[in-house]
């Protein structure tokens, strides 16, 4: 009998505790900026949500700023620009990450922008493609429109060209589009269409992969991912550096948005004037544009 | 303990089963609606027809395209490649182990099906892009990322689900029936041709159909070598789309009606995962039954 009841009270137990922790899932305050008994030491919670081309970034600066307070707890999370915008606008995150200017229907909505870094978009090829040194932003459209399907049409070797993009909707991706797939003809702004025979992957780090793996292919990345991987093409004969992009030499360059609704108070507004600071300039640095105040 | 208070234990432990059981249902039923709140508006403003039969999808674009008959055809076709390729190979492996292995044999081979169920989609799939994908670039032509290759990659990951089933059925074939085969000289391939996989066929249709249920909703490992192009493949070496994949990865960025054009697709895929789960509740359940 008494072993009977035991398990009853066992399932009993399990029933509540699940349903304790369901409840106190939906309880946790976010984005509280008091600072604690009179000290100066900063306590709290922020949430950045949003592009997952700033997500690297805003990683570092995370781990920069929650060294020096310790007090301070920050989340950062991916979505994508859309999903950081949105975020922003309705209060899910403190902080909303953008890699693109805000859209008509965006604006309007209370937020402000604050431009926390440049980013470059670098073109690039398979490690053992090296005959291409160099493309023209023109040839570079083509390309991706599939009007010039062979390699040796840019100077390199007799094989065609296999395109790599990112999705619709992606930060890396609008951006990309806006800075080289529109043209003007006759006067008149047009945008070339991405080839149909084009491959899309959903991340940065995996149309990296895409063209480490394929000899013949061509995709676009946001400057923090490059590595040895792959090689970046010259564009205009301008090398994909920080230092060019600066300069406004290299033109695949974008901004990275940090929104919030409002002006930024308490610890937010801690952390978004200290990126703005030399010191976490210098880690924006290591792989993007300062933009120092 | 007396009785009152014995019932009354009993009354409770009762309601108390019966909330969790209606969760589960309530859980279904608040996804589904969910999905078809989302998806419904804009298939409303644009037609069905304009998300079934359209080849285009264009959501950025003025005017708007929200065509995913690319994508639809794309998750018939790699399903349909990993059956082709999964249940020969699944079957096979529950005959082996069923009717021939001996038992040190089994003890491996179980273990093995057991980790492969138990390997992370994202791992495939990444094993997928870095060993099949240029293997069948070099070898077969193409860029890799393929119907092929997704086939491939799903063919193995339903091999677990194919040959548990498959097997469990092989074995609850009655005794009796394999020994009235010998007994009529017939050897042991002829009495598994003729005798036991037609008395397991409920079972390895089942196995078929939850098979396909897995292919048709496998995401991640897809992504990675199906190279993702919006267009119906030509070739099972042209790239593809499937309606997971499609939702998966526009999700992130997706506002306004292009986040709801993909809960429209959802909607399909949801229909579709219906459709072949209640193809398993048709197939009767025990040998003979279909008789």
């Amino acid at each position: 009998m008494f072993k009977r009841n035991l398990s009853v009270v066992s399932v009993l137990v399990l029933v509540l505790a699940v349903s304790l922790v369901l409840v106190g899932c939906g309880g946790e305050k976010v984005g509280n900026t008091q600072k604690e008994g009179g000290s100066n030491e900063l306590t709290g919670t922020i949430t950045i949500a949003g592009s997952t081309s700033v997500q690297p970034l805003s990683e570092e600066l995370k781990d920069a700023f929650m060294e020096k307070h310790p007090g301070v707890i920050i989340h950062v999370q991916g979505g994508g620009s859309s999903a950081g915008i949105k975020a922003a606008i309705t209060g899910a995150a403190e902080i909303g990450a953008a890699s693109r200017n805000l859209k008509e229907s965006e604006q309007d909505q209370g937020l402000v922008e604050h431009k926390i870094a440049v980013d470059g978009i670098a073109v690039v090829v398979n490690a053992k493609n090296t005959a291409v040194e160099s493309l023209t932003v023109e040839q570079v459209r083509k390309i991706m429109c599939g009007e010039i399907t062979n390699w040796s049409e840019v100077g390199g070797p007799d094989a065609g060209i296999n395109v790599v993009s990112r999705e619709e909707g992606s930060g890396t991706r609008s951006a990309f589009t806006h800075l080289v797939m529109k043209y003007k003809e006759n006067g008149q702004e047009k945008e070339a269409e991405l080839t149909a025979g084009a491959a899309i992957q959903s991340s940065n780090g995996a149309v990296r992969t895409t063209v480490a793996n394929d000899e013949y292919a061509i995709g676009y990345l946001s400057l923090g991912y490059l590595d040895d991987s792959v090689r970046p093409v010259k564009i205009d004969g301008v090398e994909p550096t920080a230092e060019n992009i600066l300069q406004g030499r290299y033109k695949i360059a974008r901004p990275f948005l940090y929104l919030t609704k409002g002006e930024p108070k308490g610890i937010i507004k801690e952390y978004i004037d200290w990126v703005f600071t030399p010191e976490a300039q210098d880690i924006v640095a290591e792989n993007y544009v300062r933009v120092d105040k | 303990m007396n009785n009152k208070l014995r019932n009354w234990w009993e009354k409770i432990i009762e309601k108390a089963l019966l909330a969790s059981a209606a969760a589960a249902v309530l859980v279904v039923l608040l996804i589904s609606v969910f999905i078809f709140a989302q998806g419904w508006p804009v298939i409303q403003k644009y037609g069905l027809g304009h998300f079934l039969f359209n080849l285009e999808w264009k959501p950025l674009a003025y005017p708007v395209q929200f065509g995913i008959l690319p994508m639809i055809v794309g998750s018939f076709l790699v399903t349909f490649g990993a059956i082709i390729l999964g249940v020969p190979l699944g079957v096979g492996c529950a005959v082996f182990l069923a009717e021939f292995a001996p038992k040190w044999v089994i003890k491996i081979v179980r273990p093995g099906i057991e980790l492969l169920a138990g390997i992370p989609s994202v791992v495939y799939g990444f094993w997928g892009l870095m060993v099949l994908v240029p293997l069948i670039q070099q070898h077969l032509g193409g860029r890799g990322m393929s119907v092929l290759a997704a086939s491939i990659v799903l063919a193995i990951m339903i091999l677990p689900t194919v040959i548990n089933i498959s097997e469990d059925s092989i074995r609850a074939v009655p005794r009796e029936y394999k020994e009235g085969s010998f007994a009529l000289g017939a050897t042991h391939w002829q009495t598994i041709k003729k005798v036991i996989l037609p008395a397991a066929r409920s079972g390895i249709l089942t196995a078929v159909v939850l098979g396909m249920g897995r292919a048709v909703g496998e995401t991640m490992a897809v992504i990675l070598v199906a190279g993702n192009a919006t267009v119906i493949p030509g070739s099972m070496l042209d790239m593809v789309r499937t309606l997971t994949a499609h939702i998966a990865i526009e999700m992130g960025y997706a506002a306004g009606e292009h986040s709801q054009a993909l809960f429209a697709a959802g909607m399909v895929l949801f229909v579709v995962i219906m459709i072949l789960n209640s193809m398993v509740l048709l197939i009767p359940k025990r040998v003979g039954d279909d008789r």
